[in-house]
């Protein structure tokens, strides 16, 4: 393990140093490009020109990979140039030969044809030749792969929980041990989308979460992914990660940052009509910031633990079903509580208003048609209670009945 | 095609003379019954043509929603519907019965046979296809929509899906149960109807890509069956294979389903080879270079195609042996690849080229293939692939092998034989704008998906970060440029062939073309090659 961290250490240093030499001699090529294209694409009017890059996540038009900020990042990105170079030799030096002879090889200049029709030396050669480049390919590739699967001495371990449509993180191990949190996209990003009206976006729009994932500098990560209902995918392209949270299977990823700062990724793998709405956003921190963190959510964490056994107003409890509402429902049944399409109105619907609350509960723990209303277990009993109350009051379901986090105890019991 | 239609007994170029006398059925009997191979193959083809525009009015609904960032057509529930539907059509309605419409027109005239072996099978596989088409269309007017969750039918995101996607299943197996079907009557045909003197080594290249492509896929659709009536019967009947819930794997299900999948890209790909390897020689007026090299390649490509499978699931988290050898495997196929592409610059090299349509698209085919080639050499490398899967540098790379592959084979194929199915000539400039307007459009529409990809852009989003807004914007202007190429090809080259409005075809338009197809007249008779014709010692030539 430690003589092949040092080979690849440097590696990677010549490798920078190639990357820079080549880097150095393209980026004018690309960078013309795209000015090309960018004024192909100004008039359309699109709204590109309120927007600028995102640092850790997508630039304006851009032709590449992220910038690396992990090793292996890097390694992917030296990969790929190397690959494109290649391909694309053999791409001109094949196609000179074609177009060459499209020209001088007509009819019409004369050209009269030639009666040659095999060669079984030319076969042999010309299968030998991409054989022999195939396997000098494959060996650059093979150490990067091996490298990037070896997932051994991790210094934080984190469980990544894909959900429908959020993500959950747990540190198991490593500094911040016991931290816990749900991580879903801000909800005015969400509105926004659907208002179609994009003019005043910012520039991470679509990419902003309450809760980002929060890590060390320079410490090895490893990202172990799961997933609560359907396949989804943890992908933060900076890093030069990507990794399927497949139901019912644990399956894991590592990274080591180099660099502080915000790195955006989003899902990857088709999970559902909010596949677009589950960002990923990586908090880099130094490792005094990240300690400082730490401590400040193991505290939040603390006081934030709800007594189940509180009895709650009914004032109150709406507030904060109110919030658990736009959080987790408004991106189906809407804020109206209408409903859409398949999706169930809340409003006016006879469980919702129903005085035995053991329905709705139930409805809220198991999930309901087949998986298309997911199970919201995950939240807490108070989370619970708060919505539940709130559904039972909001719009014209003016009730007046309050459930109280004791009942959801009772209900998970069942 | 009614320049058949309408003399379907008086065009023999051969003494048949009794058997000329054609008493079949007329009217919309003649297409209902039909169990001619022409007829049959004319209905193939008419057929996913219409699935080609349908798919691609879909193709247009999401391109339109992507033209700008946040929603402005449709939800996004609609969408995954949108991106799902357009896959299954365009593999199973429009690509796949595209190449049986070719097969069941060219394989009997091409090896002097007098029609298909099973010709009352093949008329059940061609009318199988109506129900299957109406089931996935359908679908979108079910309670809930159609399937959403992707062409892949992944689990566990399948057993959420509402009843549409029973439907969807159900027109997999039937339209499964077609290909199979068909696909036993092209290789009976093949091994046992071919005219004396045409031994395999003789046969023309379209009908040994075709062989190989039926092996594949006898091969691989009961598979696809499995894997959706395992799905069928976790949502129904209790059963957990993919179920994670019940103790099931949703990654056997993607491995059975890329079993499946893979060699489905050869079988939509091995076919548009073959039709390139008959128009270049055409074109060039000189021989195939390596046709035995050629039949290797093929061959070699068909098998190793059932062991690149993973490829399509590195992110799933194999082990790293398993990455390192779908990754090797799949770098392998590269090989045979580039010795097909070398044999055919090597056909053109010291040739005496002209460039009528067929030709136009042919050297398109290959000049973009290629691209999607090289792309797709550099997605399997599998760290490169971590940052690629699942991005839209996966959907620019099977675009450029299906779209300017596949799609544009089969262009060049209906040029190159339209004539000998209609009797009349295409118009050549009509021709070559709508080969020009293809290439520009395709490339508009799929070359920026390629930085789209590179920087992140996950595929099957309804929405997306504004930095990605241009090159999408770009790609729909080019998609709908592409669209209307497409209807034009239909009104203004096919349409007035069928009509009959156009110059008379010769026997053989083409002064480079060589085979028996060549040996009829034009439009070629409602039967042909009765009795086995006499062939001379190249098989491509009748004697007597």
């Amino acid at each position: 393990m430690c003589s092949r961290g040092l080979v690849l250490r440097r590696r990677g240093q010549w490798f920078r140093f190639m990357r820079l030499k080549q880097v150095r001699t393209m980026k004018s090529i690309p960078r013309k490009l795209a000015s090309v294209l960018w004024l192909a694409g100004a008039w359309i009017g699109s709204v590109a020109h309120a927007v600028s890059d995102l640092p850790g996540g997508p630039a304006v038009n851009q032709l590449n990979l992220h910038p690396p900020a992990t090793r292996i990042a890097e390694e992917q990105h030296f990969l790929h140039w190397m690959m494109l170079i290649i391909c694309t030799v053999i791409f001109v030096a094949v196609f000179a030969v074609m177009f060459y002879s499209i020209w001088k090889h007509r009819k019409s200049q004369g050209a009269k044809s030639a009666n040659f029709h095999e060669s079984v030396t030319v076969e042999v050669v010309w299968t030998v030749i991409p054989f022999l480049i195939v396997i000098g390919m494959a060996l650059p590739a093979t150490k990067v792969l091996v490298a990037q699967k070896d997932t051994t001495n991790a210094d934080l371990t984190i469980k990544t929980t894909g959900y429908q449509w959020k993500w959950g993180y747990d540190y198991l191990k490593g500094e911040g041990e016991g931290l816990s949190y749900i991580s879903t996209i801000d909800s005015s990003h969400r509105a926004m989308s659907n208002s179609g009206d994009v003019a005043n976006a910012p520039n991470d729009y679509l990419l902003k979460v309450d809760n980002p994932l929060v890590v060390p500098v320079g410490k090895k990560i490893r990202i172990i992914t799961t997933a609560n209902d359907v396949i989804h995918a943890f992908m933060v392209p900076a890093f030069g990660i990507k990794q399927d949270a497949i139901p019912g299977f644990v399956r894991d990823t590592w990274f080591r940052a180099e660099k502080v700062g915000d790195y955006y990724g989003q899902c990857a793998e088709l999970c559902g009509k909010e596949h677009a709405y589950m960002p990923i956003h990586v908090k880099v921190l130094s490792a005094p910031d990240y300690s400082l963190w730490v401590e400040a959510e193991l505290k939040k964490a603390a006081a934030k633990l709800d007594d189940p056994a509180k009895v709650w107003a009914l004032d109150d409890i709406l507030k904060r079903g109110e919030k658990v509402y736009a959080a987790n429902c408004a991106a189906c049944h809407q804020a109206s509580g209408k409903g859409a399409g398949p999706i169930k109105p809340l409003d006016g619907s006879a469980i919702v208003k129903d005085a035995d609350h053991a329905k709705q509960i139930q409805v809220l723990l198991q999930g309901a048609a087949n998986g298309a209303m997911p199970a919201w277990k995950q939240l807490s009993d108070t989370d619970l209670a708060a919505v539940v109350s709130y559904t039972k009051n909001a719009w014209s379901n003016k009730t007046g009945q309050l459930v109280q986090p004791s009942e959801i105890v009772a209900q998970r019991a069942k | 095609m009614s320049a058949v239609l309408d003399h379907p007994a008086h065009a023999g170029g051969h003494a048949h003379d009794a058997h000329d006398h054609h008493h079949g059925p007329s009217g919309w009997r003649r297409w209902l019954f039909a169990t001619n191979h022409k007829d049959i193959g004319t209905l193939y083809l008419l057929f996913s043509f219409t699935m080609l525009m349908v798919g691609g009015v879909l193709a247009l609904l999401i391109r339109a929603e992507l033209f700008q960032p946040g929603l402005q057509l449709v939800n996004p529930e609609l969408f995954n519907q949108l991106t799902t539907m357009h896959g299954l059509i365009m593999v199973f309605g429009a690509i796949m019965p595209a190449f049986v419409g070719f097969a069941n027109w060219m394989v009997p005239l091409q090896i002097g046979a007098s029609d298909m072996a099973f010709a009352r099978m093949n008329n059940f596989s061609f009318w199988l296809m109506i129900p299957a088409a109406l089931l996935l269309v359908g679908s979108f007017f079910m309670p809930g929509g159609a399937p959403a969750a992707g062409w892949t039918l992944y689990a566990p995101l399948t057993l959420q899906m509402g009843p549409s996607m029973d439907a969807g299943i159900f027109a997999m197996h039937i339209l499964g149960a077609s290909s199979i079907m068909g696909s036993i009557n092209i290789i009976v045909t093949i091994l046992n109807m071919r005219a004396p003197g045409m031994t395999l080594m003789k046969m023309p290249m379209f009908c040994w890509t075709w062989l190989i492509t039926a092996y594949l896929l006898i091969a691989v659709m009961p598979v696809l069956a499995g894997a959706i009536t395992m799905t069928l019967t976790d949502r129904h009947f209790g059963t957990s294979f993919f179920n994670p819930a019940g103790g099931g794997d949703p990654v056997m299900y993607q491995h059975i389903f890329w079993f499946f999948g893979h060699p489905e890209v050869y079988i939509m790909i091995l076919p548009a080879f073959g039709i390139i390897s008959q128009i270049v020689p055409a074109f060039a007026r000189k021989k195939l270079f390596g046709y035995a090299s050629m039949v290797y390649a093929t061959s070699s490509i068909a098998i190793l195609s059932f062991i690149v499978w993973a490829h399509h699931m590195f992110t799933t988290g194999m082990p790293v042996t398993g990455q390192l050898f779908f990754m090797y495997a799949t770098m392998l196929i590269s090989v045979p690849t580039a010795v097909k592409i070398f044999n055919w610059v090597a056909t053109m090299w010291r040739g005496s080229m002209t460039f009528e349509t067929p030709m136009l698209f042919a050297v398109g085919f290959i000049f973009v293939f290629t691209i999607g080639g090289f792309t797709g050499l550099i997605l399997a490398m599998a760290p490169i692939d971590i940052q690629l899967q699942d991005t839209y540098y996966v959907v620019a790379h099977f675009h450029y092998v299906l779209v300017a592959g596949s799609l544009f084979a089969l262009f060049a194929g209906v040029y190159y034989w339209l004539p000998k199915w209609t009797g009349v000539m295409y118009s050549e400039v009509r021709g070559k704008i709508h080969f020009w307007a293809s290439l520009i459009f395709f490339n508009i529409t799929f070359f920026p998906m390629h930085f789209l990809g590179l920087a992140g852009m996950p595929r099957r989003y309804a929405d997306y970060p504004m930095q990605f807004a241009d090159f999408n914007a770009i790609a729909s202007i080019g998609a709908f440029g592409f669209g209307l190429a497409q209807v034009y090809f239909f009104v203004a080259v096919v349409l007035p062939c069928m009509r009959g409005n156009g110059a008379k075809a010769p026997q053989k338009p083409w002064d480079g073309a060589e085979g028996l197809e060549w040996e009829v007249p034009s439009p070629a008779p409602f039967h042909t090659f009765e009795t086995p014709p006499k062939l001379d010692a190249t098989a491509t030539r009748v004697i007597g």
